[in-house]
């Protein structure tokens, strides 16, 4: 080899395969009896496969809140941008530059995300490959397991078992280095989308999500303001009217308005005859006070028996 | 022989080829020695691109430990250092 004769030169991937040969044997040493070594090793393997699969479903979970936060993101921006020519539109360039400036936030954010996002596809597609792999090497092990077992004593077996062994520890070491490297990933991924959740939750970037949206209630009130105007006159006028028709009902009825009022009341009494003798005693408690004059009555009567409302039925009455 | 790269799986490479690949490894040992954070970048892609485009990939379900192991292709010069003194970067 190129190397040759500086051995404390071997390179790094000749040092890192030794390692990894280390470990295997390290593993084996432990084992009294070879072929229990088989029955362990494939116990583990299969534990390994079931986290690396689970190694993959983390990674899509944490790909699927990136891209959840991606469209909201961009979501917010074109809804920003909306506003920002709205804004113009309105001759309010404050608010527009307000509106532009939250939507580059919002569109470094969402750069910052696409590039985790591609990142976090990469490491899940490596991992269902490593998954992949391993369950081939599995298989493989699973089969020469069987052989080893069914032809060989134990003694014969020894090295066919080291081979089998390093071969699939290597593997394992891989594949378990991936998951690791998956899972920090993971959760850095996790710590700056929850990160940006906060932000958003901040109205920063201005999600939709349901919270008051200051820019758009501003927009809002703008382009309502006209309306607002012209109802607000509308109803001014209208009241000016109804006042200025009740001063006057008033001024002229008042107090026999008052008095009228009662009267219907008293005839209906009157009306039920023999049946409601109590009636006429009813009746002269409430004299004086009608005689009084106006405020006492409408302090004291329920609504329907105000006067001042009923001003133009009273006139039909009368 | 037959080189593993860590996240990608194995290779087997004709001889001659390893001879140019361990030229490149040895700067690749050097930059780290060094500490030489552009060397190290440079000669990890090489070592990669080379065993990738020399070399066979050897199927899913052949059992064989590797004669050499290059790091995975985003490692930092920090995880090689930890690969190589078995610093627990290897689980198991």
């Amino acid at each position: 080899m190129y190397m040759k004769g500086t051995a404390a030169r071997m390179g790094v991937m000749k040092r890192v395969s030794l390692v990894f040969k280390a470990k295997a044997n390290k593993a084996l040493d432990k084992m009294e009896d070879p072929r229990e070594t088989l029955d362990y090793s494939y116990q583990r393997q299969l534990e390994l496969l079931t986290k690396v699969r689970r190694g993959v479903a983390d990674v899509a979970t944490s790909r699927k809140r990136v891209e959840l936060q991606m469209n909201q993101l961009q979501q917010s921006a074109n809804k920003l941008e909306d506003q920002a020519r709205k804004a113009l539109s309105m001759g309010r360039e404050d608010l527009a530059r307000e509106a532009l400036a939250r939507k580059s936030s919002a569109q470094s954010q969402l750069n910052d995300l696409q590039a985790q996002y591609a990142q976090l596809q990469a490491e899940e597609e490596k991992l269902t490959v490593a998954s992949q792999r391993l369950q081939a090497k599995v298989d493989a092990f699973r089969t020469r397991k069987e052989t080893i077992k069914a032809t060989y004593t134990a003694a014969e077996a020894q090295t066919r078992i080291n081979e089998a062994f390093s071969g699939i520890s290597e593997e394992m070491g891989d594949v378990g280095m991936a998951i690791q490297r998956a899972e920090d990933k993971t959760a850095q991924m996790q710590a700056r989308a929850g990160a940006i959740d906060e932000l958003m939750a901040s109205g920063a970037l201005d999600d939709l999500g349901g919270h008051r949206d200051d820019i758009q209630s501003e927009l809002d009130m703008i382009s309502s303001g006209s309306d607002v105007e012209s109802e607000l006159a509308r109803l001014k006028g209208e009241l000016t009217a109804s006042q200025r028709k009740q001063i006057e009902g008033s001024g002229a009825n008042g107090g026999p308005q008052a008095a009228q009022a009662q009267q219907p009341q008293q005839a209906q009494q009157a009306q039920q005859g023999p049946y409601a003798p109590p009636a006429p005693q009813y009746t002269p408690p409430q004299q004086p006070q009608q005689a009084e004059q106006y405020q006492p009555t409408q302090a004291g009567l329920p609504v329907a028996d105000l006067p001042g409302l009923g001003g133009e039925p009273q006139d039909g009455d009368g | 022989m037959i080189v593993r790269i860590l996240g990608e799986g194995q290779f087997r490479v004709d001889d001659d080829v390893a001879a140019e690949l361990n030229q490149l490894d040895t700067e690749l040992e050097s930059a780290v020695e060094h500490s030489d954070e552009d060397k190290f970048t440079t000669a990890l892609a090489s070592l990669l691109a080379q065993v990738r485009a020399q070399g066979a990939p050897l199927p899913a379900d052949i059992l064989e430990a590797s004669d050499l192991i290059l790091p995975h292709e985003d490692s930092s010069m920090d995880e090689v250092r930890k690969l190589l003194t078995d610093e627990g970067l290897i689980p198991g």
